[in-house]
């Protein structure tokens, strides 16, 4: 006997029921906080990806860039951040610019980011930055790390316009306790 | 019955993957006034979860939901 796999007319939502509303009528606006802390093409990916959709979705987000996640913010112009020689080799070997991540693994010397771009585009999948754009646009706030600012070597022109003035942890954390979803990313 | 005569805009998402579709439909939705209807052509299978799960979390109505071979079409009321 075989088995045969219908789908339903109408398909089910993942979520049948959402919070009641308010006395008002109205619905609380949710809030995502997502931490970027890997300056990774898949993790950037996903990121942005989640960002752009929650702000799509109407939700008010909020992304944390600290650590390697701030290279992602650096402007595509800026070759090399740092004003000693430490920050600039961590530069070097780490370019910054969001169109610059590199794959976690099967980074290959930039094969596996190109042939992963080349897949995005066949795919009609956007890019990091396309997302990270849009995501701008639907009023994502990206907010950089001071301490990994202060760190690195980078300074605040150094970053894409629309950027945030830096906080420290505390702030971030405020911000996650608050939220309905905190990512680590 | 198909709405068509006042459609405000229409997103064209086709060959377009997630979360493409509803990122651009929510573009095109702020420029729009309320109670404006928006119509998105898409070809992405995951598309018709998200707009009725989108719908649900903006307000903003899904008035029709459709597949006409490979595209999918949705109508959508700004709240």
């Amino acid at each position: 006997m075989t088995a045969t796999l219908t789908r339903p007319e109408v398909p089910t939502p993942l979520v049948e029921e959402l919070d009641e509303p308010e006395a008002d009528g109205s619905v609380k606006v949710k809030e995502l906080v997502i931490v970027a802390e890997s300056g990774d093409l898949e993790r950037t990916w996903a990121t942005t990806i989640l960002a752009s959709t929650a702000a799509a979705g109407e939700m008010k987000v909020s992304i944390f860039f600290t650590f390697w996640g701030l290279f992602t913010l650096v402007r595509p112009e800026v070759r090399l951040t740092g004003t000693n020689w430490m920050q600039k080799m961590l530069a070097m070997m780490n370019r910054p610019g969001i169109d610059h991540a590199k794959l976690s693994k099967l980074n290959f010397a930039g094969m596996g980011p190109w042939m992963m771009k080349k897949l995005a585009k066949q795919y009609g999948v956007a890019e990091p930055r396309e997302l990270l754009e849009m995501a701008q646009a639907l009023g994502v706030r990206l907010i950089p790390c001071q301490m990994s600012m202060d760190m690195m070597g980078i300074t605040a022109d150094q970053l894409i316009d629309g950027v945030e003035p830096a906080v420290g942890a505390a702030a971030a954390l405020e911000l996650m306790t608050n939220a309905d979803a905190s990512l680590f990313i | 019955m198909t709405v068509t005569t006042n459609v405000t805009r229409t997103v064209d998402a086709r060959g377009l993957s997630c979360p493409l579709p509803i990122v651009k439909t929510a573009l095109a939705i702020k420029e729009i006034g309320s109670g404006d209807v928006i119509e998105v052509l898409a070809t992405d299978p995951g598309s018709t979860k998200d707009f009725i799960a989108w719908s649900k979390t903006t307000g903003h109505e899904l008035v029709e939901s459709t597949v006409d071979g490979k595209v999918f079409r949705y109508i959508l009321r700004k709240k």
